[in-house]
């Protein structure tokens, strides 16, 4: 048999089982990944909203930052992240680094201009002439804005889906932030790299089948319960 | 008899005047249509009496009291040429503002109910509101304005590009909410202002060059434009 196969057999086989290991850097994974998500969303929601619905100057420059940092290597911003982290660095007081909590803000940073630029799209394709429907029905300035995240409720959950995504499937910010450390702050992608490295081809398999499983099945279930208009 | 009036309304925009001191009255239980060619100033006139833009000089008075935008926005409501949905039920898209005023739940269904009928939409309830025809999406917005029982009633250009079957119901659904509130009409088809109209002015470049009852309005206007407008040759 050859290693592949024997790779996925066995990989089946942990998931199959439960594997404690696999199954602990799974959950782990997912718990980092939603709170970065989360806590991003409190300041990149009314970001976009902001950029989306009001006029200042220098809006366009915001927008394009935001968008140019979409691309950010992760290995960059981790390495910047742990600049500041670090005993040393700025935010060292906090002892983050090397902790879950490290990670969550590594990947908060991360994900930010995904959910700003992408819902700020999704804000701005809703009809300009919604607002003014709006006013006329009697909405107040709130109302308006409140009417146009509705009509763009699936574009801004898809954009937070976007960043879930990113933030799950990134591997710089945890490798630099969390330092890989078993029981702590070892992730779905730090454990990949470390077992592929040392050989393990079926746990490595295994998790990033849990990895892709995760990523599909809610890109799958955002795309099934969106309801067309 | 209340009304809505304008006072040496007047709006620029950059090096365009769009209207210059415009003087109108329309008062409750009639039609007012205004008429003109396109970039006459129709549109810009309804938006300022809904509220919706400032105008640059002059003054608005609804039942003799001077308002301000906000105040128009609680005493007039209108529909757009280009009807615009809100995602989710005809039900949803008629209910809304009645829900932003704190309506009650039966009486938001009800006034929903007869706003429907008024406009034939009975049983649309549960549609989806963008899968409707073009029609069909104008008489719901139509009923949008309707269902909230405002004083003042704006509409632009209700029925253009629309089949005459759509047309004839929401002609028919302005002449009769007329019967209990101020309507004031933007139309460029003069047919339906015949139609419809108690009182019919028309604006030549965001000025009012003629105002008469349509009896009067078709047959023997007073002013040149009026009279080439009517006959399709004014130039603009």
């Amino acid at each position: 048999m050859d290693p592949i196969t024997e790779g996925v057999i066995r990989a089946i086989n942990l998931i199959v089982t439960g594997d404690r290991e696999v199954f602990s850097i799974a959950a782990l994974s997912l718990y980092i990944s939603i709170c970065s998500t989360l806590l991003a969303c409190v300041w990149s929601i009314p970001v976009s909203a902001a950029l989306a619905l009001r006029s200042f100057l220098g809006k366009r420059t915001v927008k394009g930052l935001f968008n140019a940092l979409i691309g950010i290597p992760t290995v960059a911003l981790g390495l910047y992240m742990y600049l500041l982290l670090s005993r040393s660095g700025p935010l060292g007081y906090f002892q983050f680094l090397y902790t879950p909590n490290g990670i969550i803000i590594g990947q908060c940073i991360l994900v930010t201009p995904i959910i700003v630029s992408f819902s700020t799209s999704a804000l701005e394709s809703v009809d300009p002439d919604l607002r003014m429907l709006a006013r006329t029905l009697g909405a107040s300035g709130y109302q308006v804005d409140a009417a146009v995240l509705r009509e763009a409720f699936w574009g801004v959950t898809l954009a937070i889906v976007a960043a879930f995504n990113r933030a799950f499937a990134e591997l710089g910010v945890a490798m630099m932030l969390g330092g890989n450390i078993r029981n702590l702050t070892r992730v779905l992608t730090t454990a990949i790299a470390l077992e592929t490295a040392k050989g393990e081809i079926a746990l490595s398999i295994a998790l990033s089948f849990i990895l892709l499983g995760i990523v599909m099945s809610l890109s799958i279930a955002i795309n099934l319960a969106r309801r067309p208009s | 008899m209340s009304a809505i009036e304008t006072l040496g309304l007047s709006k620029r925009y950059d090096s365009l005047q769009a209207l210059d001191e415009v003087n109108v009255r329309a008062p409750s239980q009639q039609v007012t249509s205004v008429v003109g060619v396109n970039g006459s100033g129709k549109t810009t006139l309804l938006k300022i009496l809904a509220g919706l833009e400032l105008p640059s000089g002059g003054k608005v008075f609804v039942n003799r009291h001077e308002v301000g935008p906000d105040e128009l926005r609680a005493h007039c409501t209108m529909v757009f040429q280009k009807s615009v949905m809100f995602s989710g039920t005809v039900y949803d898209n008629v209910a809304y503002g009645l829900r932003l005023n704190r309506s009650g739940s039966g009486d938001v269904r009800e006034r929903v109910r007869s706003a429907l009928a008024l406009v034939n939409l009975e049983g649309f309830e549960k549609r989806k509101a963008r899968r409707l025809s073009s029609g069909e999406q104008q008489r719901v917005a139509l009923a949008r304005a309707l269902a909230l029982e405002r004083e003042v009633l704006l509409v632009d250009e209700p029925t253009a590009n629309l089949d005459p079957a759509n047309a004839m119901i929401i002609e028919r659904a302005i002449k009769e909410s007329a019967k209990s509130r101020i309507v004031v009409l933007s139309t460029h088809n003069l047919p339906q202002a015949r139609r419809l109209s108690d009182r019919v002015i028309h604006l030549y470049r965001g000025r009012v060059v003629e105002e008469a009852e349509p009896s009067r309005f078709f047959t023997s206007p007073s002013d040149e434009r009026t009279k080439l407008f009517i006959e399709g040759e004014l130039q603009y």
